[in-house]
């Protein structure tokens, strides 16, 4: 029966496709599901119309799913997948396994040098690009702009901390249902360790020093963390403790939220049209601590790549050539306007008048991503990359355990200083396991 | 047969069984509702119960998204498959040890129980290979396997406590009259085991269709179920609560359907078995 | 009562089932087994080596494990009171004549059919957010405070989201229980004068043993493996306040992707499973005898 089936669905497709060349190549495509990755889906006419034998099967899952499967695939050579979608946490990882194709070669039409440098480093590892970014973006500040001029106040381009904190102070008008400072709480790797990783940073303070001892019991980050759970507390909304990027987008949409500091992404949703306050909003960096260099900001990029076991890399080089091509940009604009086009990769993207106009957000958003050095993220070295995670193998799972104690902290569950103890136990533990630490 | 009822008791029992039904289902009817929002509505405060900008706009783009016929024929059948070969393989089992009980008949429905604890991502990683080396990856026949393994003692077990409720005597006498084992199960436990096993095979197609941790990572594009579908409108970065909410109606809306006609099954089924 | 020839044959009948799960549990529990004793992650292709129980001692040791241990119970035992109670209720209101039984009975199935993800999400942020969920808005209108349920009652919330998704199978497999009960018994006892409350705890509990233990058993094999749940609402958070046993594999499995740390914290989960089966059997299991 199920054969029958199967003939039945080829002969569909076939049907459908009567114009491709019988000679072609299937690649598989696993990716995330955020907007810039479903409108490629709708533009492969123009893919398909320059390579008739090449057919793309695409699978389109939310991120944490989409993770657990291509990392197992990749890990035991499963094979399913020729291009797969990967962040900037994965590259460096996966590249040092030999698991990745380099995409050294790709064509001079695709102008590697144009890539955002601060994007290139992360993709990259012992300088070789081994994945081509679709997609990039770091944090900043969204504000209201009524709401700062009722308090009095003028939010200046880079903000520190303490203007944050008296701007949310003032903001903040609770019988209103007016929170001046929205963050992310919900405990994650990816969800409130990203936020306060990054803000740590501006801290002053690290995940390890140079011997990969965990350094949650120095100063640095119990001015973080206190800095963050006090304002949390007397500005954030309430259930702070599990919101993340989507509950807090809902919360700033509505028009409860003076601040919100997250991706750069949300510039273009809180200015949309399920947006109430869209007319309202305004842009700055994210902060730092008087004196220190580094801000609050992060650098994330999803980015195609190519597992080294594919039989069909070639194809799955044309692919990627063309979905991370000027061309690509081009042709989303022509279709869907600049404002549409995937942001965070290309310089030349910056120096575009067309879209600087359509994206009220794009120079802080360009300027956010240069500030952003996933080499040298923080103040004191460290022997790791990334800025707002760290990229080892154990950093998911450690970091959602942290993750927790610090959710508890903004719950009022726990305190500060008992949070950051047991986050510095947890760090030593996973890395005496993982035999860091002797 | 049945007892009289005054028309009374059965308005009041109508009105409370209504009012409870109806509480439960609430959460299900608001994510119905919230389909037909748009995303700015869905999170909107206070909550708009009706008076909301009605769209088909997400079931547009659900559709546009993905291939949900696909998606909906590989549901089928993974956990219509998987529950009939169940059914096939737990019935004489579960018959068996029913009315012929041995000395070890419990230890082994324990057993059977215990295989069902091992947590499926302590043997992600053997599962996988073992699929990667035998071609299963992204099939069909892959999960109908695993699913089969997977509720097989469940299965055992519902049908195990719906035979016992079978009265011995009724055997017994089937048996004196000379009915041969195949009648014995054809013409005397089959009807009255009807109720019990259209029971278990809707709790168990609904657990299959519901499975998300193997039909999601034994996939990719082939053989993804509703699972993988619903999988792939829960976004990272954006709303996503009214396209969620349409895809997920589209999901339920199929069982709910199996539900409503298993459900004249089930009461058909037990008419019969009351006549007796 | 049964022959000779009847027991081979029913030996005959079992032995499908009983092969089949044999292997599905002999190879990948025999490869887990393996797997936990060896430094196997699987990011870090190259080691392989054996380190005996150390994946073992990390587990345990694990400043989680015992709250997370606790918290395991508290769900399955919280789920399991709040299920087969009121699915007792719910069998014995969806028991009686009443107009539009049939899409009744629907409505109370429903919730069995949707995604636990799905369902997570829908009560997190549609009903229990604190700021712009239903509850909120309704204690809003009654003038309270609104509760933060999951930072507040995490351990709570979740045991109401995974009651409201288990309470069906329970109503259903004890509805059909309660039909098969014989009428003329019922009708007897009710012409010996035998009051209502009486007749329940006389006629209709005894008779329904076997099906809540059976609901129980099920149940508390599905419950003891919660965890998409969690996961969707608050991550285990704040704190350690709901994170279970499951929630702790799928950290060592699918976040480092450990594959030693995780089998090893499999194998423990097994065996606390079945401790909680023998425990259960003891308890109720003389149920299953005819």
């Amino acid at each position: 029966m199920t054969s029958t089936l199967r003939a039945l669905f080829g002969a569909c497709a076939v049907a459908a496709l009567a114009t491709v060349a019988s000679a072609e190549t299937t690649i598989t495509v696993a990716t995330v599901n955020n907007g810039d990755m479903i409108r490629m889906q709708k533009l492969m006419p123009d893919f398909y119309a320059e390579h008739p034998d090449i057919k793309v099967n695409w699978v389109t899952l939310e991120e944490n799913v989409l993770r657990q499967k291509v990392t197992t695939d990749i890990a035991t050579h499963g094979g399913q997948y020729d291009v797969m979608t990967i962040g900037t946490y994965e590259v460096p990882i996966w590249a040092k396994q030999g698991w990745l194709t380099s995409l050294n070669d790709l064509p001079a039409s695709y102008d590697v040098n144009d890539l955002l440098p601060a994007i290139r480093k992360g993709l990259s590892y012992d300088g070789k690009l081994y994945a081509s970014p679709f997609y990039g973006e770091s944090s900043f500040i969204m504000y209201r702009k009524d709401l700062m001029k009722k308090a009095g106040m003028t939010m200046p381009e880079a903000p520190t901390w303490s203007f944050v904190r008296k701007a949310a102070d003032a903001m903040t008008d609770k019988a209103k249902g007016i929170y001046g400072i929205c963050l992310r709480g919900k405990a994650g790797w990816g969800e409130n360790m990203a936020f306060l990783t990054a803000m740590s940073n501006s801290f002053g303070a690290r995940w390890f020093d140079m011997k990969w001892k965990p350094q949650f019991d120095t100063k640095p980050w119990h001015d973080t963390l206190s800095f963050y759970v006090d304002m949390m507390k007397k500005d954030g909304p309430p259930g702070a403790s599990n919101n993340g990027f989507n509950e807090n987008l809902a919360l700033f949409q509505q028009g409860k939220c003076g601040m919100w500091i997250d991706a750069t992404v949300a510039g273009s949703f809180v200015t949309g049209k399920d947006s109430k306050v869209a007319n309202e909003v305004g842009f700055a960096l994210a902060p730092n601590k008087e004196g220190i260099a580094k801000h609050a900001n992060w650098l994330w990029s999803w980015a195609l790549a190519i597992p080294t076991g594919t039989k069909h890399a070639a194809a799955a080089k044309t692919f990627i050539d063309w979905a991370t091509s000027k061309h690509y940009l081009d042709l989303v604009a022509s279709k869907d306007g600049w404002a549409n086009v995937p942001p965070g990769t290309r310089t030349s993207l910056y120096e575009n008048q067309k879209y600087l106009d359509a994206a009220p957000f794009a120079k802080l958003t360009l300027k956010s991503m240069q500030l952003a050095d996933p080499t040298h993220p923080t103040v004191d070295p460290v022997p790791y990359v990334g800025v707002q995670f760290v990229a080892i193998p154990e950093f998911q799972g450690m970091a959602t355990a942290i993750g927790q104690q610090f959710s508890a902290a903004v719950a009022g569950t726990t305190s500060v200083d008992t949070a950051l103890k047991n986050a510095q136990a947890i760090a030593t533990r996973e890395m005496k396991k993982a035999g860091y630490l002797k | 047969m049945a007892r009289r009822v005054t028309t009374r008791a059965k308005l009041t029992n109508t009105i409370i069984a209504w009012f409870v039904g109806l509480t439960i289902f609430f959460p299900i009817l608001w994510t119905f509702l919230t389909s037909f929002k748009t995303e700015g509505d869905a999170v909107a405060i206070p909550p708009k119960f009706l008076d909301f900008h009605w769209t088909l706009e997400n079931y547009i783009q659900v559709n546009d998204r993905s291939d949900y016929l696909l998606h909906f024929w590989n549901s089928v059948v993974i956990s219509v498959g998987s529950t009939l070969i169940g059914l096939a393989i737990a019935i004489p089992a579960a018959w068996a040890m029913a009315f012929v009980p041995g000395k070890r008949t419990k230890d082994v429905l324990m057993w059977m129980l215990s295989t069902k604890m091992m947590p499926a991502v302590g043997v992600l990683v053997p599962i996988y290979l073992m699929f990667k080396n035998t071609g299963l990856l992204d099939t069909r026949i892959g999960l109908v396997i695993i699913l089969t393994l997977i509720d097989l003692p469940i299965i055992v077990w519902m049908l195990f406590t719906y035979f016992k409720e079978i009265p011995g005597e009724i055997l017994e006498a089937a048996r004196m009259d000379g009915a041969t084992l195949r009648s014995e199960i054809l013409y005397v436990l089959t009807p009255m085991a009807i109720p019990g096993i259209a029971s278990t095979f809707l709790l168990n197609v609904i657990l299959a269709w519901n499975e998300a941790f193997w039909t999601l990572l034994l996939t990719a594009a082939n053989a993804a179920p509703l699972t993988a579908f619903i999988a792939s409108f829960s976004a990272p970065e954006g709303l996503f609560y009214a396209k969620l909410s349409a895809a997920s109606t589209m999901a339920i809306a199929p069982i709910l359907i199996l539900g409503w006609f298993s459900q004249k099954q089930l009461v058909r089924g037990l008419t019969f078995g009351a006549v007796k | 009562m049964a022959t000779q020839h009847s027991r081979a044959a029913a030996r005959l009948m079992i032995s499908p089932a009983v092969i089949l799960l044999f292997l599905w549990m002999a190879v990948p529990l025999g490869m887990t087994i393996y797997f936990s004793f060896l430094n196997y992650n699987l990011l870090i292709p190259s080691a392989h080596n054996f380190i005996g129980l150390q994946n073992y001692d990390f587990f345990v040791t694990d400043p989680a494990f015992v709250t997370a241990l606790v918290n395991t119970l508290v769900l399955v035992l919280g789920v399991l009171v709040i299920t087969t109670v009121g699915g007792v209720l719910m069998a014995l209101l969806l028991d009686r004549p009443m107009w539009g039984q049939g899409i009744v009975r629907i409505l109370v199935i429903a919730p069995f059919f949707v995604m636990p993800t799905v369902s997570a999400l829908v009560w997190k942020n549609m009903f229990m957010n604190p700021v712009n969920g239903i509850f909120a808005w309704v204690f809003h209108l009654l003038g309270i405070q609104p509760f933060d349920f999951l930072a507040q009652a995490p351990l709570f919330s979740i045991i109401m989201i995974v009651s409201w998704e288990w309470l069906p199978f329970a109503a259903l497999i004890l509805l059909t229980a309660l039909q098969s009960l014989d009428s003329e018994q019922i009708e007897a006892a009710e012409m010996d004068g035998a009051s209502a409350f009486s007749r329940f705890i006389y006629i209709t509990v005894p008779h329904l043993t076997r099906s809540i233990t059976v609901v129980i058993l099920i149940q508390t094999i599905f419950l003891l493996s919660i965890f998409a749940e969690i996961y969707v609402t608050t991550n285990g958070g704040p704190g350690n306040a709901s994170t279970n046993i499951p929630f702790m594999i799928y950290s060592q499995s699918l976040l480092q992707f450990d594959v030693g740390g995780g089998s090893a914290g499999g194998i423990i989960a097994v065996i606390l499973a079945n401790i909680v089966a023998i425990f259960l059997m003891r308890m109720i299991g003389k149920n299953l005898e005819a």
